[in-house]
């Protein structure tokens, strides 16, 4: 099905079970420890050996020697796997660095092999005796240090690195009003709750893997790539992931040393990254510094911004566009981007939750809080003021829906915006300092080709596969209903088979894509069906009603049960309205916060997103998206920071101690509130997605809260109270 | 080397043979298959791992299993199953206290075993007053479930879910 006009009235529009905010149809399994994750599959893969993988102390260097003498004579052990004996190996397409290093180690803890044992304690204690010595290289870890030296980043999906309209140095000189203000974002952690595992196993030269990843058929590629072998004799399983956020985009080292180790001892082989590992084995949110400029008239107006964005990366390594959301948030007749790449040596930069505009935001929404105190304005006028309903670069394209005004007004109604007191540090609750802050919401609405296979089962059971995956966003459920929907049917008529590179190939998740495109997938292989059923019948298909599981034309009716072993499958394409519109996705974050006036102590005490995203498939399981991303903006806001060691090269706080994510009593109720929206432009299903909204600005509007109650600006994330007690107010 | 250590897993005997350095976690996990529990961390830093051994909360990854000889030790997969939850799985379900699912079996673990601490009248950091015994409410909840980490964040759903439980049973 081709996606080119905008949609019309289709089935899902009945919003029978669409749009109904439905418990996850998997969550009895999820619930009750019986939904079976990577690692577990002592169902697909019985009698498998453990591996362990051995990982580089240095980060840039070459091994010098690699003794595995000691480890493969230690009890229990199968086989040790090293560069040297692994064979000829590839990189995997969307892999910046080799997931096996050796001789040349590329960063810390690069995987340099892997020991196989009959147990996991004896893999463990055997790969403690690979004795390496290693020749130290010095590297490249200070980001202020490379700046200078940063090169134009190459063009990536967010767009060209350099963007310019009107006369922006011009208007910025000249602006009566002007903000030159530059942040700093550290790296972050995915931090996913189950590490990156894998069983597998070789039948002949078939391979076969159950693994936890995000991209089915890219990863299937790569896997297939880095080990030489063609695509089509991989198979890949993923059906349920403990959490991806990004890190899981890509085939990792585990996966091909699981490969490499069950070939090497003829029988199944699962490997885990162990907790400390991940931080500096895997893929990180890129740390970045932040030039903002503004410029505006006394009474408000923007007439100047501009935004830049540096941060470094491994040799090949490509940009987060961190400036995305500034080209296209606020209006301002001169305008500018720039986004500059370092070449690095810290482990790879990739993506993670919104990449772009999760850091970008962090930066940009200050720079708009500073702006309105500069004029003297409320920052939630402020940004109405400069609203704009048309592309700032492009003003010939609109876009398809913007309620961004709308999120910032209701939100500021319903969170009592109006008793915040402009001035900071004033507001006392017994010995709390308190302050309100907000912030903007913003991300692009993406789409992917995404295919789905739908059969009617005897019963009437609808059986729905493709191999999207669902990382906790819902997918399950939302293509459940999806199904339902079209075809008529209540919602525990469906089954619904996911992550399986037997199953037709999907969008994946990423990039807020999955659940729009997704769902799309599944309602052109519905329609397909649709058609059968309808031929089978005699009737005309565009006279045929789906409707509490019977097929009626012209008076005649049929249960659809008596269509049992059809099939249909078909992909949804999507054309070019995304070019001659904008779909964007909008909110608005509103938090309090109080600040222990003699420690510093922050505490987030009530937190609001109101978002307009288009069709909400799923109240329930949309509004978990947002309010997990609002978490994760905490996180990012108050205590999330990957800490280089700038000597030797590596994130120091590795591990979940270290690495501070929020944790219950971190977090205070959240509320959401979506606008009743649907975007005709954005897809069949006239949605769009969410997952990644909701961290956007998020940090941001803690940050602002935070300077509300003391008067200190942090300009450094995060934000804690070492950077707040030099300048925190007197009190009585 | 090994030894024989014997204990009582939702109500049903277990002789094993194990590794003395094998966690509680991994006998659980790897020897009687019983993968409901989870391994976040193996550190004690996530909380996947939590189950209840003889009425307590622990994380079973940092114990190891040979000590528990005698031990009755409660699973996710000893409180309920997908056709029968226990009340607390059914208000997770019911709250979507839960994204990916990884964490949810240690949340759901501990989640039962806070309402019973409460109800014993185990203080906590916040509990207002030692002399008072203490109270199901938001506070407390959020401090004694602070070992537990979701990086989903369904952290105000999973306190929707345990207030409900504590509310139907009191």
């Amino acid at each position: 099905m081709k996606f080119d006009t905008p949609a019309a009235t289709n089935p899902i529009d009945q919003l029978k079970v669409v749009g109904q905010p439905a418990d996850r149809i998997e969550g009895p399994l999820k619930a009750t420890g019986t939904a079976p994750y990577a690692y577990e599959r002592h169902d697909a893969a019985p009698n498998a050996a453990y591996g362990y993988v051995v990982v580089s102390t240095i980060a840039r260097g070459r091994i010098r020697s690699l003794d595995a003498s000691r480890a493969r004579r230690a009890p229990g052990v199968l086989a040790v796997i090293t560069a040297e004996t692994a064979g000829p190996l590839d990189k995997g397409q969307y892999n910046t660095v080799r997931l096996l290093g050796g001789p040349e180690i590329q960063h810390y803890h690069q995987a340099l092999g892997v020991v196989v044992a009959e147990t996991w304690e004896q893999a463990r204690a055997a790969a403690a005796l690979v004795q390496v010595q290693y020749q130290e290289a010095p590297g490249r870890y200070d980001l202020a240090k490379l700046k200078n030296a940063a090169a134009v980043a190459p063009p990536g999906f967010g767009g060209p690195p350099d963007t310019a309209r009107g006369d922006f140095d011009g208007a910025f000189a000249s602006a009566p009003v002007k903000l030159d203000a530059t942040y700093s974002t550290p790296g972050h952690a995915h931090a996913m709750m189950e590490p990156h595992a894998t069983v597998a196993a070789w039948n002949g030269d078939q391979l076969t893997v159950w693994t936890s990843n995000q991209m089915i058929d890219w990863s299937r590629g790569d896997l297939a790539k880095t080990l030489k072998i063609p695509k089509e004799k991989v198979r890949l399983v993923s059906p349920f992931i403990g959490g991806g956020f990004g890190g899981k985009l890509w085939v990792r080292a585990e996966a091909v040393l699981a490969a490499l180790g069950a070939k090497a001892v003829n029988r199944p082989v699962k490997v885990a990254l162990t907790r400390p590992v991940m931080f500096n084995n895997t893929t990180h949110r890129p740390a970045t510094i932040q030039r903002v400029r503004i410029g505006a008239t006394p009474d408000g107006k923007i007439t100047a911004i501009g935004h830049e964005s540096w941060q470094a990366d491994q040799e090949g390594g490509s940009s987060d566009p961190h400036v995305n959301q500034t080209r296209l948030l606020y209006a301002g007749a001169n305008r500018m981007t720039r986004t500059r790449l370092a070449k690095g040596d810290l482990p790879e930069a990739n993506a993670m939750r919104a990449p772009g505009e999760a850091s970008g935001m962090m930066a940009l929404e200050i720079a708009m809080d500073e702006m309105a105190e500069k004029l003297g304005l409320d920052p939630v006028d402020f940004r109405i003021r400069n609203d704009t309903q048309v592309d700032p670069e492009k003003p010939h394209r609109p876009f398809s829906q913007r309620q961004f005004v709308q999120c910032l007004r209701q939100g500021a109604d319903h969170f009592g915006w109006s008793a915040r007191n402009p001035r900071p540090g004033q507001t006392r609750d017994g010995r709390w300092l308190v302050g309100l802050g907000v912030a903007a919401a913003f991300r692009g609405a993406p789409v992917q080709t995404s295919a789905a296979r739908v059969r009617l089962e005897a019963g009437g059971l609808l059986v729905v596969e493709t191999d999207m995956t669902d990382i906790g966003t819902g997918s399950y459920t939302i293509i459940a209903q999806t199904a339902a929907e079209t075809m008529g049917v209540p919602l525990h008529h469906v089954r619904v088979r996911l992550g399986d590179s037997d199953f037709p190939v999907s969008a994946g998740s990423g990039g807020q894509w999955g659940a729009a495109s997704s769902t799309s997938g599944v309602y052109a292989a519905c329609m397909k069906l649709r058609e059968q059923v309808a031929g089978k019948f005699g009737f005309d298909p565009g006279q045929t009603a789906f409707q509490d599981g019977q097929v009626r034309s012209g008076g005649k009716a049929f249960p659809l049960a008596q269509a049992a072993g059809l099939v249909a499958e078909d992909a949804i394409e999507f054309g070019k309205l995304g070019e001659q519109q904008e779909l964007s996705t909008f909110g608005a974050h509103f938090v309090e916060a109080a600040v222990d006036p003699y420690t510093a102590e922050i505490r987030v005490r009530r937190m609001l997103s109101v978002c307009a995203a288009g069709r909400i498939l799923n109240p329930k399981s949309a509004r978990s998206q947002v309010i997990g991303a609002m978490v994760m903006g905490v996180g990012a806001a108050l205590m999330e920071d990957l800490v280089v060691d700038k000597r030797r090269g590596f994130f120091v706080n590795h591990d979940l101690a270290g690495y501070e994510v929020p944790v219950h009593a971190d977090i205070p109720h959240q509320e959401v509130i979506f606008l009743d929206e649907v975007d005709p432009a954005a897809s069949p299903l006239k949605a769009k997605g969410v997952g990644e909204l909701g961290i956007c600005g998020a940090a941001a509007a803690v940050a602002n809260a935070v300077y509300n109650a003391t008067g200190v600006r942090v300009r450094d994330y995060p934000v804690t109270l070492d950077k707040l007690l030099a300048g925190m107010p007197q009190v009585a | 080397m090994t030894a024989r250590v014997s204990f009582e897993v939702n109500g049903q005997r277990r002789d094993l043979e194990l590794d003395t350095r094998t966690s509680l976690l991994d006998a659980l996990r790897e020897h009687l298959k019983l993968t409901g529990t989870k391994k976040g961390c193996d550190h004690g830093q996530c909380g996947a791992c939590t189950v209840i051994v003889d009425g307590r909360r622990i994380n079973s990854c940092l114990t190891l299993a040979v000590m528990h000889e005698g031990a009755k030790v409660t699973t996710i997969e000893g409180l309920g199953t997908p056709e029968a939850m226990h009340p607390m799985q059914a208000a997770f379900v019911k709250h979507d206290g839960y994204q990916c699912g990884y964490c949810t079996p240690g949340q759901v673990c501990s989640a039962v075993a806070v309402l019973e601490e409460i109800r014993a009248g185990v203080p906590s950091h916040v509990t207002p007053d030692l002399g008072d015994r203490p109270k199901v409410t938001a506070e407390e909840l959020r401090e004694r479930m602070s070992g537990n980490i979701c990086r989903c964040g369904a952290y105000s759903n999973i306190v929707d879910a345990m207030t409900e439980v504590a509310g139907s049973r009191a």
